[in-house]
């Protein structure tokens, strides 16, 4: 097989306190009047050969004056910003949960600079989208300035993820556009944002944002790469069992497998999705089914074949070297010890085998 | 000659000794007032507990390092339910309540009661519960 670099990873669904079905993606931080609106988005990010390929569905919500938006962390800067196709986030929904049909189709519809730059700034449809590069504190100025109310967790969590990424998506329907476009709440406009960077992830701690910590936050997730990819967190699987590796609070591993032709042949039918490889896909389905206060971590996927997903995308402490030798240590003393007691054992059978039989 | 060196050295004295009381009052607190600095950071008061005396008049500078809007409310539970369902847009008129905008320092100033304790809050929507209140002990 030759899918080197391939990932494409897929974020949909995030039901704060109602959740019905399969619920769709938040972006990030939503606001109408101070307070956070359960505004639902859909994200879609591809990765192949450094560029990343990052699709969200922004799902319109009436009465809030229009003073209602998400910014979504970037993992680099992205050069261009358009509308995606209209489907494919909904096709992978029906793949994981063909059952759910009625749901599905329901669902269709650096932390050091000061001041935010204004990167790149587009329309898409009623949509204004504007892309920053800036510290947290810069982003959140910028966002406060351009009608955003931001929750009090957003300074916190603006810092967490511009100390690794100072890229970050500002989204926000424009009322009078929605309006003469005929917007409805529910509608969704599909965002595709191709960003080249040497290290993807996908962001889930915001999903949290504005959230109180035993708030339910539930989102499906899937990826799709070229072989199996390792993930940080481990997930669990079905039931709560760990798979292996570190614990990861409410993310399940759903489903792992070969992409059926089926599926990539649909994707690549839609708009943007081209570049999708047309077979010879993995397909993993994650489940993010969290309490806000436990959802402290990003999910780090390392679609190389190296095994080694990075602590620091994951937004995870990076076990300094000397625990990770201690560890070593004690891995490679353990395994000693267990030789030595084989040894020990077989040489007492034997010995107690050469004191049985009768001598010649 | 004399008489002018004279006069620029006395000018000079009293430009010294007036910018030396100055600094004697602001150490003071100038007008005797305990002046006592709290500072917002992640949504949070830096100190969260605060110790005066009773009757005290305290003057508290407020910073606020966050890129979002906070405020500073001193008051007993009521008060802190009358700022939590009420719609007060700005604060700023009454001794010990204060709005603090992003990344600006305000300050009030509060005379306390008797011994016993209060709070400060802020009320703007979900900061108060999300964790943003600290307690004053009197006395």
């Amino acid at each position: 097989m030759v899918r080197r670099g391939f990932l494409v990873v897929f974020v949909i669904g995030l039901a704060l306190a109602v959740s019905v079905g399969p619920a769709l993606a938040c972006g990030g931080l939503i606001n109408a009047n101070g307070s956070v609106t359960l505004v639902r988005t859909t994200t879609l990010a591809a990765y192949h050969r450094g560029i990343e390929h990052y699709v969200t569905s922004f799902e319109f919500a009436a009465g809030a004056d229009g003073e209602f938006g998400s910014i979504v962390p970037l993992p680099g800067v992205p050069t261009k910003v358009v509308r995606a196709g209209d489907w494919t986030l909904q096709r992978l929904v029906l793949e994981a949960q063909p059952v759910a049909t009625d749901l599905a189709f329901r669902a269709a519809v650096p932390a050091a600079l000061e001041s935010a730059n204004v990167i790149l700034k587009t329309k898409i449809d009623a949509l204004d989208v504007v892309v920053l590069e800036g510290g947290g504190t810069a982003v959140g100025n910028w966002a406060r300035e351009h009608g955003f109310l931001l929750p009090p967790d957003a300074p916190e969590v603006l810092d967490f993820y511009a100390e690794r990424s100072p890229i970050f998506m500002a989204v926000r329907y424009d009322a009078d556009r929605a309006s003469e476009q005929g917007l409805a709440t529910g509608d969704g406009t599909p965002v595709h944002v191709v960003i080249p960077t040497p290290n993807p992830w996908v962001p889930l701690r915001i999903l949290a944002l504005g959230a109180g910590p035993q708030a339910p936050v539930e989102a499906d997730v899937f990826l799709l790469t070229d072989r199996e990819p390792t993930l940080l967190p481990t997930p669990l699987a079905p039931g709560g069992r760990l798979v292996r590796g570190l614990v990861s609070p409410g993310l399940v591993l759903e489903r792992s497998q070969e992409a059926s032709p089926t599926l990539l042949t649909d994707l690549r039918s839609d708009k943007s999705m081209k570049w999708l490889p047309g077979s010879d896909m993995w397909l993993t389905y994650l489940r993010v089914d969290a309490e806000a206060g436990d959802l402290t971590y990003d999910l780090a996927v390392d679609a190389s074949g190296a095994g080694r997903p990075s602590y620091v995308a994951a937004g995870l402490p990076v076990p300094d070297a000397g625990a990770v030798d201690a560890i070593r240590s004690l891995r490679s003393s353990v395994w000693t010890a267990l030789l030595l007691v084989i040894v020990i054992l077989a040489a007492a059978t034997l010995e107690r085998r050469r004191a049985r039989t009768p001598l010649a | 000659m004399t008489m002018g060196r004279s006069v620029v050295a006395r000018a000079v004295t009293a430009v010294v000794l007036g910018l030396a009381s100055v600094a004697c009052l602001a150490a003071a607190g100038g007008d005797g007032v305990r002046t006592v600095h709290v500072r917002i950071g992640y949504s949070a008061f830096v100190p969260d507990v605060i110790r005066v005396e009773p009757g005290e008049t305290v003057r508290f500078v407020v910073r606020n390092d966050d890129p979002i809007d906070h405020e500073f409310l001193i008051g007993d539970e009521t008060v802190q339910h009358v700022h939590e369902v009420g719609t007060e847009g700005h604060h700023g008129a009454r001794p010990g309540e204060i709005s603090v905008p992003a990344g600006q320092t305000v300050a009030t100033t509060y005379t306390f009661g008797g011994a016993g304790s209060t709070l400060f809050g802020c009320h703007l929507p979900g900061h108060y519960a999300y964790g943003m209140r600290g307690t004053i002990q009197i006395g």
